[in-house]
């Protein structure tokens, strides 16, 4: 049996932008989008084990048209298939909303047995959305694994290491399952010149509820409002001595009046 | 109605950080005049159920079964689920923990629930939880509004104060599990543990250290493999080490220490490794690029050593030691033993 793997992205800004709430409250940033750091494992990781074995590999992002760059990359990359996700009715900043649109495409695509994340998204900051669609899908979650050790199509069975709390673990689990990967599970590849131009005459396939034949829930949660944060308002103070040891004395007794020791 | 707070438990014990969550439970209950319920899940729990009386819990929902211990996410989130839907708590709230983090936003998606993670600040108006919670690493924060029956919170580690230990008691239920151990497709191999240290994410203090620790002054043997990686090894094992455990505290790293192979990537601090919040953060050897700041610009006093009198870190610090780490930290770590009477 072969495997058809589905792998989500997203574009973010660039880790370094300057990211701020603007006078309409709106947050805006300064540089270019980027694939969501994490993602690059994910994908890397969804067309090495789609090779293995004999499969393809499906890249979705779900939300508005600024996540075509993170598919098209993904498409420079070696993804098979690129396909977005959105109803422009939703509150589709609602994680509910964004995993059951998201189990939804995976639904529709009807043959997938594994699901890949990247351990979470660097702009909203959370992997809930990975685990809700798990649940929305009713598939098994194996989060922060950091390296594939078996994937068996035919017995229909994973066996993966994940990098918990406590330590690693090696745990086996039945497909179809969807796992979230950390950095060091592979060394993502560059998008080749070949693909780049093959990327850029893609057309991407855009579904919304009706096309997934689902209804979204009303949306549980709602953003009021985005802040710039207070402003800190930090004196630096150097340390002053003429020896080391003297400038130790002095930063303990520092630290000893702000009462962190 | 009640306020559920999940109390974490690993090898019997709750976790210190699950009482920050029995405490913002508690203070949600006190503004909706109802009481606050322990969901304690796990080995040991129903002594645990003992404690979280004592930390403010009215009842505790307690199950110590085979097929909970240790942790996985499909029997805990099977449980909650069906705990949530019999006793329908406004809100359930947990330390955002990895199992946190996980548990919580599963059982969300089980029973159409709102889900607002990493949250710092946690309110009502009227029917509906206001939360704070940053977004894009820190460089902004959102307020997040939910509604429906049920929220589901996750507490960003170290934000919500730890309440006092008390006398209370709290009336403790056994609940039974939901899945069997058949019901349960994913099997634990092995866990290879880390030794004992200290948990970033839980630590009062972090020492950080970076790139600049390739800069030690002691000769690399002759047999090593990479000189540089030999000698920031050994100055994370005898200059950073001995002074975290002088302080009792957790280490970081940058992730250029990280990248260079110095240390493992479990103790990046940063945009794409930990966020951590500690009351005393010393940065050593790091340059405080901005994906760093994200991961420790909450600490609530930075310490800086660099060489470097420009270096960015020490625009953010509140101390600043313009020095090379090599000569300065042993001779803090010294100074700090003589001061701590270790
Ligand atoms: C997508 C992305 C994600 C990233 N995520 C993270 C992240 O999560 N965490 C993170 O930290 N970085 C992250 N980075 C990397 C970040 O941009 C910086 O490269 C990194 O933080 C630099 O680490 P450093 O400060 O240790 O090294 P450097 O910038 O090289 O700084 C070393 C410092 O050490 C000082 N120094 C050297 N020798 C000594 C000595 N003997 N004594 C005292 N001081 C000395 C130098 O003056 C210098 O200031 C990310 C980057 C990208 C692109």
């Amino acid at each position: 049996m072969t495997l058809h793997i589905v792998t989500f992205t997203r574009s973010t800004p660039d880790t370094a932008a300057k990211v701020e709430v603007d006078g309409s409250g709106n947050v805006v940033w300064d540089a270019a989008n980027v694939v969501n750091p994490w993602d690059e494992y994910a994908l890397e990781e969804a067309i090495v084990q789609a090779k293995n074995t004999g499969g393809k590999a499906t890249v979705i992002a779900v939300g508005d048209d600024s996540h075509e760059e993170a598919l098209k990359h993904s498409l420079a990359m070696g993804l098979n298939e690129a396909i977005r996700v959105t109803e422009e009715s939703a509150n589709m900043g609602d994680s509910l909303i964004w995993s059951t649109l998201a189990a939804g495409a995976v639904q529709k695509l009807g043959d997938v047995q594994l699901a890949i994340f990247g351990k979470e998204a660097i702009d909203t900051q959370t992997d809930q959305h990975i685990y809700q669609t798990a649940r929305k899908l009713g598939w098994t979650v194996l989060s922060f694994v950091s390296k594939i050790l078996e994937l068996d199509a035919d017995a229909g069975t994973i066996k993966v290491e994940r990098a918990v709390e406590h330590g690693k673990q090696t745990v086996t689990a039945k497909l179809p399952v969807v796992i979230s990967v950390v950095k060091g599970i592979n060394e993502p590849r560059y998008p080749s010149f070949i693909g780049i131009r093959k990327a850029s005459k893609a057309t991407i396939p855009v579904w919304g509820a009706s096309d997934l034949g689902i209804e979204l829930p009303q949306a549980p949660t709602e953003v009021l409002s985005y802040e710039n944060p207070p402003a800190r308002d930090i004196t630096t103070e150097i340390i002053e001595g003429a020896t080391i040891e003297e400038k130790a004395t002095k930063l303990v007794d520092k630290l000893l009046e702000e009462k962190v020791l | 109605m009640s306020i559920f707070a999940w109390i974490e438990t690993f090898e019997g014990k709750a976790s210190p950080t699950s009482w920050e969550a029995l405490g913002a439970a508690k203070s949600l209950a006190t503004s909706l005049n109802t009481d606050v319920t322990a969901v304690i899940l796990g080995q040991g729990a129903t002594d645990i159920a003992s404690e979280a009386g004592a930390y403010g819990a009215d009842n505790a929902l307690v199950c110590d079964d085979t097929t909970l211990e240790p942790y996985r996410l499909e029997p805990y989130a099977a449980l909650l689920s069906q705990l949530v839907s019999e006793h329908n708590p406004k809100a359930v709230v947990a330390v955002a923990s990895t199992s946190g983090r996980e548990l919580l936003a599963s059982s969300a998606a089980d029973t159409n629930s709102g889900m607002i993670g990493d949250v710092t600040e946690l309110s009502i108006d009227g029917d509906d939880l206001i939360a704070v919670r940053p977004a894009y690493a820190g460089k902004v924060t959102s307020t997040v509004k939910a509604s429906g029956a049920t929220t589901f919170v996750t507490l960003r580690g170290r934000a919500f104060p730890t309440p006092e230990k008390g006398t209370g008691t709290a009336t403790v239920t056994q609940v039974s599990p939901v899945l069997a151990a058949d019901d349960i497709t994913t099997q634990i191999e092995s866990l290879e543990s880390e030794s004992e240290s200290v948990s970033l994410t839980d630590a009062a203090i972090v020492i950080s250290a970076g790139r600049g620790m390739a800069n030690n002054p002691n000769a690399a043997p002759a047999d090593a493999a990479d000189a540089t990686v030999w000698k920031a090894q050994d100055g994370f094992a005898n200059v950073i080490q001995p002074l975290a455990d002088t302080l009792g505290a957790a280490v970081g790293a940058s992730r250029a220490a990280v990248d260079a192979g110095y240390i493992p990537y479990e103790h990046q601090i940063g945009q794409t490794g930990k966020v951590v919040n500690p009351d005393l953060y010393i940065a050593a050897g790091i340059s405080g690029a901005i994906q760093h700041q994200a991961g420790m610009r909450g600490s609530k006093v930075i310490v800086a050593v660099n060489k470097d009198a420009e270096a960015p870190i020490f625009k953010l610090a509140r101390y600043g030691v313009v020095e090379d780490l090599y000569d300065f930290l042993p001779a803090l770590t010294a100074e700090l033993k003589k001061r701590l009477g270790k």
